[in-house]
């Protein structure tokens, strides 16, 4: 075992990591841990473009910005964070653009902007042209030029070192802590993947920036990579999650596989049709159509598809139609996704629609954070050195439905902060102690899953907890349906339980990564079922068939999903009673969810019926 | 999405109807730990379908039959540059290559690319490759106070270095040139490439610096134009071309 001291370590390398890490590594000692190389990171793989107020192309300001994100959110979103993001979403395109990053450019050489989904001039009017963009490959600059400023600047990273444990000063799923006692983090113990060999990292600060969690689902746009880990490092230690149930079904992404095709086909022209060649999405929204917000486009997919619409030999996708663009203004603005069509399916969109359905793409909730990026422990108390930014958290500037573009914005706004904040509690704080033998508990974890002689397949288990999420937790939902998945997930939890690798080795044992991967899964498709039984109401990315109307008066909240152990007396102001479904009983000896609620800031803009 | 190899025949798009198939992957592997020091080759056979991937048969001997067959993937649709490998001879991303597109009649031979230490079975370790990239400053350099807005740039200007810019770091390029397979010390034809992006952006002042580095007797002069790294690049990207360019900036220092 190896020790290693850093004033703030940051796990996670993409957008919002190697952000922070440009901030931190400036003022003070850093570290960044991840299980790929940098440039591997998901941010890569964002297309469409990053939003800010520039009025480059035409009339524009950060408070239509905020509006958009606020209502596009579904109101649940704070409005003090999201009114940041649009304000600082200027100097975050600027900063990008002093780095080299290479935007798209008017005749006039200034950065280019264009539509997209949900963001408009002046509340509502019509669509605005707001994101700034490179082609159909802006996370992939953003993610190089990111990954460019750190080379310059130097900064530490430990590449293929995987995060296993959160070290806190206190286990939160085992007692409440006392008034007036802080929580302070201590650092972290990661696995290096070439050698096998466990390594603990202690800190001051530590940021999580481990993006999302899209492999709970079975078709999804993520890597296969995005396992939720930093999600469930935070709430394996008994820190709560927030907004779990409001997962981004994004509305393109290629049928039968799940690959994303950017929004900006759409913001670039493009236009949905059913089986009939109709364009269905004048029916849904009949004032910005195929540019309405993510969750309205992908209910209406799902919805012509139900009702018979469907286009294909099983009626079971809808087109997205490209054929009236000009190949050449295709080529420029959206040859990455156009290739993909090509290679993955064998169309070809200059002349034939291209076959698209719903994809788990963005989990809007994560670990609850304030606006410098300080972690939360309930609704009020942070964690001392403890930073969160990206998918992995939740600000709340998404509420229940993320805009387009705003997840570039977010880590590159909110990445800075967290960054910032982190170095500048490390340089005032001393160090915390470590436990006693602080990889203990992860190591003997790892070592049962290694040598456990024969047991249940990782991959089976991970099969069949993808396949219950898309059927019963995806587009549409009921009581009836998550309380299927719930169950399904706790026969799962406990096959998990007996789970064993046949890699047996030290050296790059993927094998058993992906055993430690799934428990993460596992965990936090929990966080999402449970949230939404509770939420009965529709809003945003959570709709309930057997609520469709979004209920202000009793769900106007963040939830806030605590793990308890069994069998702990449970007295925190933090929980509440459920308002909606009872959640069933876990397995035996399993940990208990518990709900809680938090209060939705709201500054400016009072709820109103959402309508495009 | 893992799913492709387990769809259910009902739920196959349309270009997914072509039949399943059988198909054997011949792969080299090197497992020090369990097989000693020499590589080896073995062979496996699994059921596929239209739209599958390189990436989704060697997901499925993983998850069904051999759990300790290791490689690197992430992304799975070409954007992150972890599954670089040498199929049937030719660098190609896994998740790029379709099997039916691989001649499945006949045993697909996959090994890890060539010219960098293996780890184990297709996992090579990249430092060098990276180490090489650093060297010729992959970042914007400037002189000067910072503008208060962006620098402007034309469409044209910022088009003459598009190409390179989609550069994914992927190594199937440089693990494809015969110059580096036999002189590991050659930048490589990655590192030329993002040097390329930064010296014909017309917002850089450092590109004398990087004409300087790649001046070098393991620089660009080592290029013997076999456009296998042209070739072998997932994105599409003329690198032999970007190369030539570098070269030809040396000599008249245009650019």
């Amino acid at each position: 075992m190896q020790t290693h001291q850093f004033d703030v370590v940051i796990v996670g390398a993409g957008g919002a990591g190697m952000r922070a890490a440009l901030e931190s590594s400036a003022r003070t000692r850093t570290a960044v841990i991840s299980k790929l190389y940098p440039t591997r990171s998901h941010t890569g793989a964002a297309q469409g473009g990053m939003c800010a107020a520039l009025g480059n192309v035409e009339d524009d300001n950060p408070e239509w910005h905020t509006f958009d994100t606020v209502k596009g959110g579904d109101y649940l979103v704070d409005q003090d964070a999201a009114t940041i993001m649009a304000n600082e979403a200027i100097d975050a395109v600027l900063d990008l653009e002093r780095m080299g990053l290479p935007f798209n450019r008017t005749p006039e050489g200034r950065i280019d902007q264009r539509r997209f989904g949900g963001h408009t001039r002046n509340h509502g009017e019509a669509a605005v042209r707001r994101a700034c963009y490179a082609a159909d490959r802006t996370g992939h600059m953003i993610l190089q030029t990111l990954y460019q400023q750190c080379v310059k600047n130097e900064v530490a990273f430990f590449n293929e070192f995987y995060v296993l444990d959160l070290i806190l000063t206190h286990d939160l799923t085992g007692r409440e802590v006392p008034e007036g006692e802080d929580v302070a983090v201590s650092g972290v113990v990661a696995y290096e993947l070439s050698t096998g060999e466990i390594h603990v990292f202690r800190a001051k600060s530590v940021v999580l920036a481990t993006g999302g969690a899209g492999k709970i689902y079975k078709t999804t746009s993520n890597a296969h990579t995005l396992t939720g880990d930093g999600m469930a490092l935070a709430y394996r230690r008994g820190l709560p999650l927030e907004d779990m149930e409001f997962f981004q079904f994004h509305p393109t992404g290629l049928a039968g596989l799940g690959i994303l095709l950017s929004e900006a086909a759409r913001g670039e022209g493009g236009i949905l049709r059913n089986a009939d060649g109709e364009r269905f999405m004048e029916r849904y929204a009949p004032t910005i159509k195929d540019l309405a917000p993510r969750d309205i486009v992908a209910r209406s997919m799902a919805n012509e598809v139900r009702e018979g619409r469907g286009a294909g030999p099983n009626k079971d996708y809808v087109l997205l139609d490209l054929t009236h663009l000009d190949p050449a203004h295709i080529d420029a603005k959206l040859p990455d996704i156009t290739e993909f069509a090509r290679t993955y399916l064998g169309i070809e969109p200059y002349t034939e629609p291209v076959p698209v359905y719903p994809t788990a793409h963005y989990a809007m909730g994560g670990v609850p954070t304030n606006v410098e990026g300080e972690v939360l422990r309930d609704t009020t108390h942070v964690v001392k050195g403890l930073y969160a930014a990206g998918e992995v958290a939740c600000v709340s500037v998404h509420g229940s439905n993320r805009l387009g573009t705003n997840s570039l914005l977010d880590i590159n706004v909110f990445g800075k902060r967290a960054g910032i904040s982190a170095a500048e509690y490390a340089a005032g704080a001393s160090w915390v102690d470590l436990p006693a033998d602080p990889a203990a508990a992860v190591v003997e974890e790892l070592e049962d899953m290694r040598n456990r002689p024969q047991g249940e397949r990782v991959s089976d288990v991970r099969r069949e907890l993808q396949q219950t999420m898309d059927t019963n937790a995806q587009v549409f939902r009921t009581a009836e349906s998550l309380r299927q998945a719930f169950q399904d997930i706790q026969v799962l939890q406990e096959r998990y339980s007996r789970v064993s690798v046949q890699d047996k080795g030290r050296m790059f044992n993927t094998d058993l990564i992906e055993a430690i991967e799934l428990g993460f899964l596992l965990d936090i498709a929990e966080t999402v079922v449970v949230g939404a039984l509770n939420r009965r109401e529709s809003r945003g990315g959570h709709f309930r068939e057997d609520y469709p109307k979004r209920d202000d008066e009793n769900f106007m909240e963040h939830t806030m999903a605590y793990r308890r152990q069994p069998g702990v007396p449970v007295d925190s102001p933090a929980l509440s009673a459920p308002k909606g479904e009872e959640v069933p009983e876990p397995g035996p000896g399993r940990p208990v969810v518990l709900l809680g609620t938090k209060p939705v800031v709201t500054t400016v803009y009072q709820p109103m019926e959402r309508k495009y | 999405m893992t799913a492709v190899a387990e769809r259910s025949a009902a739920a196959e798009p349309k270009a997914g109807e072509i039949p399943s198939f059988e198909v054997t992957l011949k792969i080299r592997r090197y497992t020090p730990e369990t097989h000693g020091d020499e590589a080896y080759w073995e062979e496996h056979t699994v059921t596929a379908h239209g739209t599958d991937r390189l990436l989704d048969a060697l997901h499925k001997i993983k998850w069904e039959s051999d759990g300790s067959l290791t490689f690197r993937r992430s992304c799975a649709h070409g954007v992150c540059g972890s599954d670089a490998m040498r199929i049937n001879g030719r660098n190609r991303l896994a998740c790029k290559a379709l099997l039916k597109d691989l001649n499945p009649d006949k045993p697909i031979t996959v090994e890890p690319i060539k010219g960098l230490p293996v780890i184990k079975d297709l996992v090579v370790d990249m430092e060098p490759f990276f180490a090489s990239y650093r060297e010729i400053m992959p970042f914007l350099i400037t002189t000067g106070t910072e503008p208060s807005r962006e620098r402007l740039q034309s469409p044209e200007q910022r088009a003459r270095f598009d190409d390179t810019t989609k550069c994914i770091l992927c190594a199937a390029c440089t693990s494809s040139c015969p110059v580096f397979w036999t002189d590991g010390q050659y930048f490589g034809p990655a590192a030329i490439v993002n040097a390329h992006r930064f010296i014909f952006d017309s917002r850089d002042e450092g590109g004398a610096q990087r004409l300087e580095i790649l001046n070098d007797k393991e620089g660009v002069w080592r290029c013997r134009t076999t456009f296998n790294c042209t070739e072998a690049c997932p994105r599409g990207i003329e690198v032999t071309k970007a190369i030539q360019e570098v070269k030809r900036a040396m000599i008249t220092r245009a650019f």
